[in-house]
């Protein structure tokens, strides 16, 4: 007997009941707090951040508490907030080269102004489960370490240099002039994505773009698919200021500081009639340390410049359509999973149509038997 | 909620603006609705926001019924035809909550509909307004990925590759092998998607007399039919355009005449159908 289907909303309200018990999980466990995600899940609250476009690590850690571990759902948490936010000014460019570094590493040169410093890293772990964060966490009695024992991690330093401005000293690598009275880029949550693209809107998307396929997408530049001979001319981790020149001021106050990860891959350049060879560069930037998606970042907007720079376009990581309407892991995420939704009306047409397909070609067969394809519509 | 032309939503959600959308953003999307309007079936660009609901989900029809919803409009919200699916009902709540405006489920009562994959039976009257989801705005989209080229052939008007794909479905098949979001020429200007709904409401949107409006959040694009204006589905002079036909009626309405659902009652291919419009049918059995 058929039963309309009614009561979504009843569904619905108890679906919000089994949700809210599944990410409580086990009650006599004591509750997940936002502080113990911001400060022990350190790497989900940077891809939050960056995804989510909004640096507050607190507001992360609550979408990340809120969204059970589920970074995606996360990101969509932290958008959702921020998209009503209202804009209250643009703060300057941040300067790099003055940032307190935590970290520095440099592919191209074994030693360089600043040096290298290795900095918290999974590098170079051997990766082996530790049972002993299982047995302290069960006892409940991990221990800090003491301040003395911890290292210092921030260097005192004036300033470092970037690499890409010591390459600079031979013209050696391309250099950006900054466009007169320096334009504002176009604010793609505000602006919809038109192509072609410019870098800036290009760097804006891919740098909310999902981490997974950007290094997709970056790997398989380094498996023939756009070739782009990369080289890590560095990548550093550290807080930098963030600085604001109100008008009525009329100079720049800091207003403080974030941690970010930048990268800048340098890449061989083969010359043109026009142009001497030389490197060029592809940069990658994100919130927190965030170094996969920095990377995967610089890669990806080096390919993107193949027709700026005279390249054949004929792999995907070089076409803007392609990598830049499909970064977004909320419009992804959102229409892969609408296929969720009811469809009943459009699969009852499609119904109709096999049907009557088939029945033509059975007809057809039996009169004639011509071959007769049987590949459905697109 | 961020600036001086805030209005307050009446009841359960005082801490958002009516109907969620800030008043600039809806001042931005209503600018690109005049624009659709103003040339039927050309999509317009617009500054898509991130909703608190999913992309593919029905952000742009969400973002354009905040746009034009007003304290004093009754809202009916359908998916599939029906009041009672799901993402209707989400959707439903969603403007009850942010907007505190009476919704409806009869098609009559409604001064905006907002749908997914459907046009009510009922005949839309002047006044009304339909908001339709749509997934992917581009028609051609299919047939060719790069907006840089689509754009290029809708500027020219040049529809060959639409016209050639479904000149290969009558080679193929011998009939056109699409019978849902099935092209259309509005204004004898524009291919337009008629977004998903199937071929068989295509003829309603012709000269139809309420406001069509096209939202596409997830590709930020909006489109829009205005009342009067001609909506004519691609066909061929000697394949003429064709509508879904049943040869059953719905079994708890007796309809001849609306899009029936296929419904399997048991495991040994047992099958009823039903109307897909809920309103419609109620309305009907209620008249008995």
């Amino acid at each position: 007997m058929y039963v309309a289907v009614k009561g979504g909303e009843a569904a619905i309200l108890n679906s919000y009941k089994l949700l809210e018990a599944q990410r409580r999980g086990d009650p006599s466990l004591p509750e997940l707090t936002v502080d113990q995600i911001r400060q022990q899940l350190k790497l989900s609250v940077d891809r939050v951040m960056t995804e989510g476009s909004v640096y507050d690590p607190e507001l992360a850690a609550l979408a990340i508490k809120q969204a059970s571990g589920d970074l995606i759902e996360a990101i969509f948490l932290l958008r959702a907030y921020r998209a009503t936010l209202p804009r209250l000014g643009n703060t300057c460019a941040i300067d790099t080269s003055s940032m307190q570094l935590m970290r520095r590493i440099s592919a191209t040169f074994k030693d360089l102004p600043g040096g290298q410093v290795l900095g918290p890293t999974y590098d170079y772990t051997q990766r082996l489960l530790d049972f002993t964060l299982l047995a302290n966490a069960q006892e409940g009695n991990s221990h800090p370490p003491q301040p003395s024992e911890k290292p210092s991690a921030s260097l005192e330093h004036e300033s470092f240099p970037r690499v890409i401005d010591l390459l600079n000293q031979e013209n050696l690598i391309e250099t950006f002039e900054c466009p007169l009275d320096d334009p504002l880029p176009k604010d793609l949550t505000r602006e919809p994505l038109r192509f072609p693209a410019d870098r800036a809107t290009r760097l804006q998307n891919i740098a909310r773009g999902d981490e997974g396929f950007l290094l997709a997408m970056a790997y398989s530049t380094q498996r023939g698919y756009s070739h782009s001979h990369p080289f890590v001319g560095e990548v550093r981790l550290g807080e930098v200021a963030i600085e604001i020149e109100p008008e009525e001021l009329g100079f720049a106050i800091s207003i403080g500081d974030i941690e970010i990860t930048e990268c800048e891959m340098v890449n061989q350049f083969a010359g043109s009639k026009t142009e001497p060879p030389k490197f060029t560069r592809g940069y990658g930037l994100a919130f927190g340390h965030s170094e996969r998606k920095a990377m995967a970042m610089s890669l990806v907007d080096r390919a993107l410049r193949a027709e700026e720079l005279g390249e054949t376009i004929e792999s995907p990581a070089q076409m803007q359509e392609f990598v830049l309407s499909h970064s977004d892991s909320l419009e992804a995420s959102g229409f892969v999973q609408h296929l969720k939704l009811p469809h009943y009306v459009d699969f009852q047409s499609e119904l109709e149509l096999v049907r009557k397909m088939r029945a033509n070609q059975h007809h057809s067969d039996a009169s004639d038997s011509l071959d007769n394809k049987s590949q459905g519509p697109s | 909620m961020n600036n001086s032309q805030t209005m307050q939503a009446p009841d359960t959600a005082p801490e958002v603006n009516f109907a969620y959308l800030d008043e600039r953003t809806k001042r931005m999307i209503r600018r690109s609705i005049l624009k659709a309007v103003a040339i039927p079936g050309y999509q317009v660009p617009f500054g898509s926001r991130e909703m608190p609901l999913p992309y593919g989900w029905g952000t742009g029809g969400i973002q354009v019924t905040a746009s034009v919803i007003g304290p004093t409009d009754t809202l009916k919200v359908i998916d599939q035809g029906s009041d009672d699916t799901v993402n209707a009902v989400n959707i439903r709540r969603f403007f009850e909550r942010t907007a505190g405006v009476q919704t409806t489920t009869r098609t009559n009562e409604a001064t905006l509909i907002q749908t997914r994959h459907r046009i009510p039976e009922k005949p839309l009257v002047e006044g009304q307004i339909i908001v339709f989801q749509v997934p992917v705005p581009e028609p051609m989209q299919r047939l060719e990925p790069r907006e840089t080229e689509t754009r290029t052939l809708h500027g020219l008007a040049e529809y060959g590759l639409m016209h050639v794909k479904l000149y290969e479905d009558i080679a193929r098949f011998g009939h056109i092998a699409t019978t849902y979001d099935y092209p259309v020429l509005v204004n004898h200007r524009y291919i337009m998607s008629p977004s998903p709904n199937p071929k068989f409401d295509n003829p309603k949107m012709h000269m139809n007399l309420a406001l069509q409006l096209f939202g596409a959040g997830r590709e930020k694009r909006i489109y829009a039919v205005p009342p009067y204006t001609a909506v004519e589905s691609l066909a061929f002079e000697d394949h003429p355009f064709e509508i879904q036909k049943w040869n059953t009626v719905c079994a708890q309405c007796g309809s001849t005449e609306s899009f029936l659902d296929e419904i399997i009652t048991d495991d040994a291919g047992g099958r009823m159908h039903v109307c897909s419009d809920s309103d419609y049918c109620q309305e009907r059995q209620d008249l008995v």
